[in-house]
């Protein structure tokens, strides 16, 4: 048994010598990735100051602001909480539905397939790009100088922070479309607006629904942080609570934040299996 | 759907004009229960809108006043450049180069590190989260809900308690972002998991090798191009976030941009806005290449 395994074993190396002996250049190259990714990180955390103690430390601290935590509970706040909470919700709706409409325009000038101009489709392309550079957060710290406090900064933050990215991701939808369907429409005689709209937008439509609802669940979920520059919401609470160092109340604010999100995330999940 | 109309109509009858009135009947009912939904559902959208609006204060003169203000606001953000003084113009915008460089660096390095120790961390968690790696359904549940938690919390809720315990800094903006990096990458790596191809895990297990075994030879080889084209991904997505990070005090480039915009410092605001715009276009690009070709190359083993 042992031998024929070893027979074994010096034919499979004879048959595929690329596999046990790779050529040096190439082994080469793997420890060179390796060493820099490892000298990277020891860099990296030479930088950020971490070490043991640090953690340990930081973990005990950890650990009695959790016990501080336990048992979450609302105080008298609860009302606040539930308005506010309500609040961010809104501005994650409000927003979304803002750039999903102005999106639109822009993913019809985005298409390949409506601009033929392979200069002007680049140079919107890397337009819409690079608005995702930017974190929701800064759009809403700088929204916030520019308008003043309050939810208002929040709503025009989420809107102007996915304009671009819902304008690329629907640019993409129309490239997309089938030219089958819309043949069929034309060969049975329809008009111009007969094929946009039993040959383009039936195709269209869902994937951009799919898209817009994806983006209402995440923005809920930055939209819960944006108070904490003071764009209004649930984050707004969250940050006052932890600054007058009532764990208990932040304890309850982080709870309801996650039973929220799980169910705007359940029912959009929902709604999106059905759409496509 | 045509079995939910009222079909003994359509058995009996044999002649034409009885079945296409049967057809169009059908199809009135099938449009009126359509038209129903989408009615129903525009409703639905309305009453989200006005009820948004009304708790939000949204209003249209509150936009209408709003509006110039933003935009005055980012026009007043962008510097004089004039032809005659083209680098002295530059160099008086960009003034603070080298520090924002400096923190334009930690920025990156706070990305990798927490993303390099959060797919640690993700990389344990993902198999005990897989349903076809697990026989114990309660290990299963524990993980999957320890990395639903983790993924659920903002990373800047993480950041700002981390802030109180581990003090100001990027160690506890790192710190942040593996643990959010952890919950939403071991989500993805066990759905990679429950994915691969039993037959190489059977080959092990039959070969007598125990579960780290059947991990390391028969799961982790299939699976090891689509986890370094989400640890990509995410890197990506964590050089933004930790840009924002510094707003609440846990390192890079956010903290001077938040002493910008709260000074009304407003030239400095668009060259750090700016630079972070070409660092993470860079970043996006250089990885998408990367994902390509690791993913493509896994196409073609397979193939």
């Amino acid at each position: 048994m042992n031998t024929a395994q070893h027979a074994d074993i010096a034919r499979l190396r004879r048959t595929n010598p690329e596999i046990f002996n790779r050529p040096l250049p190439q082994r080469l190259r793997d420890w060179g990735i390796w060493v820099a990714f490892i000298a990277v990180l020891g860099f990296g955390l030479w930088w950020i100051d971490a070490s043991p103690m640090r953690i340990f430390n930081g973990l005990g601290k950890l650990g009695m602001l959790v016990g501080l935590m336990i048992p979450p509970w609302p105080g008298d706040g609860l009302p606040d909480y539930l308005l506010a909470m309500l609040e961010t919700l809104a501005m994650a709706f409000l927003g979304t539905v803002i750039a999903a409409v102005l999106a639109v325009p822009l993913g019809f000038m985005g298409a390949k397939n409506i601009i033929p101009n392979w200069a002007f489709h680049f140079g919107i392309r890397r337009f819409f790009d690079a608005f995702r550079g930017i974190d929701g957060l800064v759009w809403a710290l700088i929204f916030v100088s520019a308008v003043g406090l309050g939810p208002f900064a929040g709503v025009l933050a989420i809107a102007v922070g996915d304009v671009m990215v819902l304008g690329k991701l629907f640019a993409e939808a129309i490239e997309n479309v089938d030219k089958k369907p819309v043949d069929g429409v034309r060969a049975s005689g329809g008009g111009r607006l007969h094929v946009m709209r039993l040959g383009v937008f039936p195709q269209v439509f869902p994937v951009m629904m799919s898209h817009v609802l994806y983006f209402f669940e995440s923005n809920v979920r930055s939209a819960t942080i944006l108070g904490i520059v003071g764009a209004g919401g649930i984050g707004l609470q969250l940050s006052d609570r932890i600054r007058i160092n009532n764990w208990q109340a932040a304890a309850f604010i982080i709870l309801l934040i996650l039973v929220t999100v799980s169910i705007i995330d359940a029912i959009s999940r929902r709604i999106r299996a059905k759409l496509t | 759907m045509s079995t939910l109309t009222p079909t003994n109509g359509r058995l009996s009858s044999t002649t034409r004009e009885e079945r296409l009135l049967s057809f169009e009947g059908r199809y009135r009912q099938q449009q009126f229960t359509r038209r129903n939904w989408t009615l129903l559902y525009g409703a639905l959208f309305l009453a989200a809108l006005v009820g948004s609006i009304s708790v939000s204060d949204f209003s249209i003169p509150g936009l209408i006043k709003g509006l110039p203000m933003a935009w005055n606001y980012i026009a007043g953000t962008l510097p004089k450049l004039t032809l005659e003084n083209l680098w002295g113009d530059l160099g008086e915008w960009y003034w603070g180069l080298r520090f924002w460089l400096r923190l334009l660096v930690e920025t990156i390095l706070m990305g990798f590190v927490g993303t390099v120790l959060g797919g640690i961390l993700a990389l344990l968690l993902c198999f005990p989260a897989s349903r076809n790696l697990v026989e114990n359904t309660g290990i299963y549940f524990a993980a999957r809900r320890a990395l639903e938690f983790c993924r659920t919390v903002p990373e800047l809720v993480f950041a700002l308690i981390f802030v109180f315990a581990f003090g100001l800094g990027p160690f506890a903006g790192v710190l942040a972002i593996a643990v959010h990096t952890a919950g939403s990458l071991g989500k993805l790596f066990a759905e990679v998991n429950e994915n691969a191809d039993p037959r190489p895990i059977e080959g092990v297990r039959a070969s007598g090798g125990n579960w780290p075994m059947i991990m390391r030879l028969g799961v982790v080889p299939q699976a090891l191009p689509n986890y370094a084209s989400y640890l990509l991904l995410r890197f990506e997505i964590n050089v933004r976030g930790a840009s924002a990070l510094g707003l609440v005090g846990a390192g890079g480039i956010g903290e001077d941009l938040y002493v910008a915009i709260r000074q009304f410092e407003y030239t400095d605001i668009s060259a750090i806005l700016l630079l972070l715009i070409l660092t993470t276009s860079v970043i996006d690009i250089i990885c998408e290449t990367i994902r390509h070709r690791l993913i493509g190359n896994d196409l073609t083993q397979g193939a």
